[in-house]
């Protein structure tokens, strides 16, 4: 199981939170506009990496706010939480 | 050698220690006209079906570890085909077809058991949601027979009908069952390899090599090897060799976990699955229940499931089954499946010329295997996606001609 540190609320079971998913993934800002392949990659396609992955995760039984985790997919480490809106941290500090 | 009576008798004169090897480790050779990458059931099958059916030589399949240690021997041994969609339908349906006649096909006994396979129902909802489903696998041919209650209880001894979910029916489909997962792995290895494919093991993918645009050979850890066509049938990590080929897949990989009991006398005749409570659970024929549920939500590679999960397995056993509640639970294990978007797999061509997948079989795709592999086969065989292989390519993501069997299930599969 995994302790995760809420940015809001410090470290609690995983078993408080549930995971959403790829983060840092960008809406097409006019949806009409692009075809049908990008709108594809975009409701569908993801990076599934063997590595480092940024996601979402919500603290369903806490504050109920959502955040990201940068976390590696092989041995589940969290290396960060960080919140909504932040920017995207580096690769390099695995 | 030929598994016979006869061969039985004779090898008995020799204590049994002059068997031949079910399949031998030959070295990478510099080229094939076909590789397939991934030595469990679904690809050392489709090796199989090349072979056999379009008469195909010059074949390899590459394992990175050993021959059915990824999913194919990580899963619960359950086979059906009573999907609700046509697409579905069709491909797991020629599966079990298949099933009926692979023991004696591949002269290996797979231990295939269709011993039944019961759907519970606890809702008016789910009620609802069998009975569309059975009538949909009417109309495809599929058995299906949708019970009340009574005849539940009926049928199965033991099972609380009253518990905090009570069961309201069942969808039964008698065709369904289990089957033993490694010797689905031994059996194709052994009829491949009488058919001249070449099974590396120990051979892992590093590079997919491409000129123009067409595949032309794989980077190994044994060594370069030039290939005319390269088949993926990667599960747990179909998006690192797409990657490795430059393109995308729309796939998460997420752990899934099961366990087995210490091995008891036979209580439980029959596959009981519950989407409602969410567990599936069966006996296997040493006498273990065999217990798995839903996968975790997040992306993994690391082959463990979370440690909450197991109390999300057991919960609805022991709900459904209190007579299980001092069982032991001898081993527990997680497989990473590859879950697509509509839970369907992803079978055909890839942006890569000469270059085909089969993947995304998510949490089910063991019951699929021999329908996978065949179909896999030809479409690798003639370069085109077979018919049925044809509503499961990767473009159903961008025409959003999903195959949803996700929202069909309510639940991973």
């Amino acid at each position: 199981m995994f302790v995760i540190k809420c940015p809001y609320c410090g470290e609690r079971d995983q078993t408080e939170f549930s995971c959403h998913g790829e983060s840092h993934i960008a809406r097409p800002e006019n949806p009409n506009e692009v075809n049908d392949k990008e709108w594809g990659e975009y409701l569908f396609f993801r990076s599934n990496p063997k590595g480092i992955h940024y996601e979402r995760w919500t603290h369903d039984h806490g504050c109920r706010q959502w955040f990201n985790v940068k976390r590696h997919t092989v041995t589940d480490k969290i290396i960060q939480t960080y919140t909504m809106g932040e920017s995207k941290p580096e690769d390099n500090n695995v | 050698m030929k598994y016979s009576l006869l061969n039985l008798v004779r090898n008995s004169f020799s204590y049994h220690e002059n068997w031949q090897e079910a399949w031998s480790s030959p070295e990478l050779k510099k080229e094939y006209d076909i590789i397939i990458v991934g030595g469990g059931g679904h690809g050392l099958g489709t090796a199989y079906y090349l072979a056999k059916e379009f008469g195909l030589k010059n074949i390899a399949v590459l394992e990175k570890g050993w021959i059915g240690g990824g999913n194919t021997g990580r899963n619960t041994t359950i086979i059906r085909s009573n999907y609700l969609w046509d697409e579905s339908a069709a491909l797991y349906n020629h599966a079990v077809n298949l099933w009926e006649g692979l023991s004696s096909e591949l002269n290996y006994n797979v231990m295939f058991s269709q011993r039944g396979l019961f759907h519970l129902a606890h809702t008016v909802h789910d009620m609802q949601e069998i009975t569309r489903r059975g009538y949909s696998n009417h109309l495809n041919g599929i058995d299906a027979e949708i019970l009340d209650k009574e005849q539940v209880l009926k049928k199965i001894p033991y099972i609380n009908g009253d518990g905090r979910y009570p069961i309201m029916g069942a969808l039964l489909q008698r065709r369904g069952g289990t089957a033993r997962h490694d010797a689905v792995a031994w059996g194709y290895a052994r009829a491949a390899e009488n058919l001249g494919v070449d099974i590396i093991q120990n051979c892992e993918v590093k590079g997919i090599n491409i000129t123009n645009g067409t595949v032309t050979g794989l980077e190994t850890t044994r060594g370069s090897v030039k290939a005319k066509k390269v088949g993926l049938v990667p599960a747990g990590h179909s998006s690192v060799l797409a990657n490795m080929a430059g393109f995308h897949l729309p796939i998460n990989s997420v752990p899934l976990q099961a366990l087995v009991s210490e091995p008891i006398k036979p209580i439980l005749d029959c596959v009981i699955m519950s989407n409602a409570v969410h567990v599936y659970v069966s006996q296997s024929d040493k006498g273990e229940i065999v217990v798995g549920a839903g996968s975790d939500a997040y992306n993994s590679y690391s082959q463990r499931g979370s440690f909450d999960m197991i109390e999300h397995i057991m919960g609805p056993l022991v709900e459904l089954f209190p007579i299980f509640s001092r069982l032991k639970m001898l081993r527990q294990w997680g497989g990473i499946v590859d879950v697509t978007p509509d839970r369907s797999p992803i079978i055909g061509k890839t942006p890569v010329e000469n270059l085909f997948i089969n993947c995304g079989w998510g949490t089910g795709g063991f019951k699929a295997t021999p329908g996978s592999a065949h179909t896999f086969a030809e479409t690798v065989a003639t370069g085109e996606p077979s018919k049925m292989a044809a509503p499961f390519s990767i473009d159903r993501h961008y025409s959003g001609a999903l195959v949803d069997e996700a929202a069909a299930a309510a639940v991973a599969h």
